[in-house]
Order: C-alpha cells, then sequence, then structure tokens
C-alpha cells in the first residue's frame, strides 16, 4: 500500500489569535479523535509534532570532516511542524486523510507519495 | 489507449504500446487488408505488446501477474461500454486537481485527444521540449503519488467536474486563437459529448457541450473573407449553424426542465436566445439581461458583470451600462476598454472612445481581434476633433505592432 508524507508547516513568529483554554480542548479533542480514527482503519503510521526550527541541529559533511552547526538546514519563514506517516489505497484516500488533518488544525497540508521500496 | 492505461496501470507502458501497435497496422493493413475492427485490433494489439515487454523485466512479471489477476473479471462483457469507461476514467486521472492546469490540458489533449506532443506544444504556444517535459512531470506524479483511475464517487463529483470542464473549455478557447485551431475545437466538442454521453445526470456537462455548440454554430460568420473579425451585430446569420443550433437548443431545453441550473447551462441559455434572433434588434435583451443577473449570482466575476452591463445596454441604454462599467477593476483586460468604448461610442463621445479602444488594441492578443480593435480606433477618431492617425501611431507604438 502507497504511503504519504502529511507535512504540517509553521510560520515563524506567525502572530496567531491566542487560543482560549477551551478552544484549545477542544482542538485537542478534534486531533485525539482524528488519530483514532486513523488508527482504527490502519492508514496511521507514524505522527510527531516537532519543536520550533530554533531547536534543530545540523550536521555535515565538510572537508572530509562532520561538523555540527545551530539548525535548521534551510533558512526559510515555514519550518516543519508535525507529520503524519500514513498508509492510502492512492492519492484520493491520502487526501481525504489531509482534508480532515487540515480542518482540525486549520493550517494546510503538503501530501508528498513515498518512493515505492516494495515494487507495489 | 484508455483500456491499455487501465490495464496497466502506467501510462509511459500504454504509450509505447500503442504505438508498436500502430507501426505494425502501418506495415500489415496494405498487405492483409483493414481488420474487420480497426480499433479493436489496435487494442489487443497494443495489449499483446506491452504483455511481451512485461514478460521481458522481472519487474514487469510481478506487475503483470497482478494485473492479470486485477483485471481477470474485465475481460468479459460490454467491450465498447468498457472502453468508454476506460475513457471517463482517464478523463478524471487527467484533470486531478493535484494537477496543474497546463498540466491537465496537455494531459487531456495527448491522452484523450490523441494529439501528439508537437501539436499539443504549437497549441499552447510553448516549445516542444518544454511541452513534453511538463508531459513526463504530470505522468510521473500519477505515477508517483498514484493518482487513481477511478471516476470520483457521488461526493466528489461536483468538486472534480469542474476542473474536467474548465480544461474543456479552455481546449475550445485555446482553439479560437491559436493556427491548428479547428482540431481543437473540434476535440473539446468530442470530448464534451463523450461525457455527458457517459454521465447523462450531470447538467453541467450538457450545459457545457450546449455552450460548445452553440458558440461553434457561429463560427463561419465570425470572420469576413478577408480574414477581419465580424462582431455579433453583424454577423450574417445566415452563415450560423443550423444543425448545431437545434442540437445545442434541445440540450438547453432539456436542461430548462431538470433545473438544475448552473454557470455553463446559463451561459448556453444565453446562446440560445441569440440564436433565436433573426437579427440584433430582434434579439429579445431583456431575457438575456434576466440571465445575466442569473448568471451573475452564480459566478459573480467582474467579466460577467462586463457582459452584464453590455446586455444592459441594450435594454436601459449605453448611459446606464457606462455607469456599471466605471466601477468594475478589469484595467488589464482588453474587452474592458472595448466595451467602454462602444459605449462611448454611442453616447457620442468620440474622441473618449477612441483612447478607449485604443487601450483596447494595446491590450488583444495580436491578430484579428487587435486589427479589429485597431480599425475601430480609426473609424470612430473619424468622426471626433482630435485627429486619429495620433492615437493610432500612438497605440501601435505602445503595442509593439508598429512595422517601419
Amino acid at each position: 500500500m502507497p504511503r504519504y508524507l502529511l507535512s504540517v508547516h509553521t510560520v515563524d513568529g506567525e502572530a496567531r489569535e491566542p487560543m482560549t483554554d477551551e478552544q484549545m480542548q477542544r482542538s485537542w479533542r478534534e486531533i485525539q479523535a482524528l488519530e483514532a480514527e486513523m488508527k482504527s482503519s490502519g492508514a496511521w503510521v507514524f505522527s510527531a509534532r516537532l519543536h520550533d526550527a530554533d531547536t534543530a541541529t545540523v550536521v555535515r559533511v565538510s572537508n572530509g570532516e562532520v561538523v555540527t552547526t545551530d539548525g535548521p538546514f534551510v533558512e526559510a519563514k515555514e519550518h516543519l511542524g508535525g507529520f503524519y506517516i500514513i498508509e492510502a489505497a492512492d492519492l484520493d484516500a491520502a487526501l481525504g486523510w489531509a482534508s480532515k488533518v487540515t480542518r482540525v488544525i486549520s493550517a494546510p497540508i503538503e501530501v508528498w507519495p513515498f518512493v515505492d521500496t516494495a515494487g507495489g | 489507449m484508455a483500456t491499455l492505461i487501465r490495464i496497466f496501470g502506467d501510462i509511459d507502458t500504454a504509450e509505447d504500446a500503442v504505438q508498436e501497435a500502430f507501426a505494425l497496422a502501418l506495415r500489415k493493413w496494405p498487405v492483409d487488408g483493414l481488420p474487420p475492427n480497426p480499433g479493436g485490433w489496435i487494442t489487443t494489439t497494443a495489449r499483446n505488446r506491452a504483455i511481451d515487454h512485461l514478460r521481458r523485466e522481472a519487474r514487469g512479471r510481478e506487475l503483470l501477474a497482478q494485473r492479470l489477476i486485477e483485471r481477470a473479471d474485465d475481460a468479459s462483457g460490454e467491450e465498447v461500454g468498457a472502453v468508454q469507461d476506460d475513457r471517463l476514467r482517464l478523463m478524471f486521472t487527467c484533470c486531478h486537481p493535484a494537477l496543474s492546469t497546463e498540466a491537465q490540458i496537455g494531459l487531456t489533449l495527448r491522452l484523450l485527444g490523441g494529439l501528439t506532443t508537437a501539436e499539443v506544444a504549437r497549441a499552447f504556444l510553448v516549445a516542444e521540449p518544454t511541452m513534453a517535459k511538463r508531459l513526463i512531470r504530470a505522468k510521473h506524479k500519477i505515477k508517483a503519488a498514484h493518482i487513481p483511475y477511478r471516476v470520483p464517487s457521488e461526493a466528489e463529483l461536483p468538486e472534480r467536474l469542474r476542473p474536467v470542464l474548465a480544461v474543456l473549455y479552455l481546449i475550445y478557447n485555446a482553439g479560437t486563437g491559436g493556427p491548428s485551431g479547428d482540431g481543437l475545437r473540434q476535440e473539446a466538442i468530442r470530448l464534451a459529448r463523450a461525457i455527458s454521453r457517459l454521465m447523462p445526470d450531470e447538467a453541467e456537462v450538457a450545459g457545457l457541450l450546449a455552450l460548445l455548440l452553440m458558440t461553434e454554430s457561429r463560427w463561419a460568420a465570425r470572420f469576413a473573407p478577408d480574414g477581419s473579425l465580424v462582431l455579433l451585430r453583424d454577423q450574417d446569420r445566415a452563415l450560423w449553424d443550423r444543425t448545431m443550433i437545434a442540437e445545442g437548443q434541445a440540450i438547453v431545453r432539456a436542461c430548462l426542465r431538470r433545473n438544475r441550473p448552473g454557470p455553463y447551462q446559463i451561459q448556453a441559455a444565453i446562446n440560445a436566445v441569440h440564436a433565436d434572433a433573426a437579427s440584433i434588434e430582434a434579439t429579445d435583451w431583456g431575457q438575456i439581461l434576466a440571465l445575466y443577473d442569473q448568471l451573475l449570482a452564480a459566478s459573480p466575476t467582474a467579466v460577467v458583470a462586463l457582459n452584464r452591463a453590455i446586455a444592459l445596454a441594450e435594454v436601459r441604454g449605453p448611459d446606464a451600462a457606462l455607469a456599471l462599467v466605471d466601477e468594475l477593476d478589469l484595467e488589464d483586460y482588453h474587452l474592458f476598454h472595448a466595451a467602454r468604448a462602444d459605449l462611448l461610442r454611442r453616447l457620442g463621445r468620440p474622441t473618449d472612445a477612441a483612447r478607449a479602444y485604443a487601450r483596447a488594441a494595446d491590450l488583444a492578443p495580436s491578430g484579428a481581434e487587435r486589427a479589429f480593435l485597431l480599425g475601430r480606433v480609426d473609424e470612430v477618431g473619424s468622426t471626433a476633433n482630435e485627429p486619429s492617425e495620433a492615437l493610432r501611431n500612438q497605440s501601435e507604438r505602445a503595442s509593439g505592432t508598429r512595422t517601419p
């Protein structure tokens, strides 16, 4: 079954309307319910939320030496904030899950297909 | 082709196989004579060729076994119906919203219209390698992202049908300008006809077909013998194709009975009212304006508002229409200035009209349309105090079309 990365991008320092406790709790419950739905239908493979981009570290080879620097690797305003890895029959099914996620978290979702490794 | 893409789940495999089958046909048919069902012969031969190819590859063997098992139940039954369904499925794949509009149009013409990559490139005024790259990228995305070959479910259909209809409309419109125009317009009509036959319950599909037929019916009257553009009001209505009009009007009547209006159906109905009239004066402008009111409510865009204002001019006069037009934010749209120019001319303001025609000509695509607008600059300008030559030159300099 094809796998897809559903990535959630966050914008650094984006002034978001602060959520009330009640809103936060509702949003949390919705996310939990959605993940439960993903798991029970067999679509969920893995999911995670990431710390802000200024907590990232980059290692790279330079002149044969591994150099460690303060990250992130890409100097951009938008960074990966979290992701889901799902299994879906085809892109339409993956987009169906992505639509549900974007509704709950009110942020755009990027849907990326994995390179097939098993030949199916 | 659509059938083979379904069977093999891979566009490249299908394309290669079809090409080989045609090459074989070119060698065999002149010698052996035409087979009883040439289309079926090509499909069968291409399928066998593709199977041969897949057998030779290890990866292919796996794919083949899988495909044959999956599709074993498809082999029997109504072959023709199955082929039609395949085309519909492929249409939805080509026009999947995950693909760019350019890719959607290119794939549709290439895979369903049977145009060569060179022909598709010519139609959209891009270099062949650019179009080839665009098609390869789109096909790769279909494969990599697993865009399905499937007619969308009832729930998804409204969202998924929209780009399909938009692509056909764009293909038709591309055929009103480019050098290979006739083929594109006919292809758009052919595909719209095919889809409306396959989805008889979708009112907007019927609406699009009717709109294309009604527009096409006036094609012969749109150009004078010297190739210049003729406006609707000046067209020789005897040149309108009555067969196409009758078919279009029958569809419009069926749509009215169904009473599930949408933008394409309303535009078709507007064209049907024009087709009913013996002359521009005999046109039922009240009805056209009412239809534009409906269209504006369904798709509230500035371009629709502009067209509504043009109809309003016929009912309530150019003054009322100009007031509406001047409120629209369409500064870069040549037809906005052309419409303003026409209203100003009718209001007895030739200098302003000439200036607006000149602006329209600057913005218009080159060819018959721009030539027409430049002609109007002269015509209107000659009734004004200001010498039109100055305006005309200014306009040609600005648009870079002046010849030494």
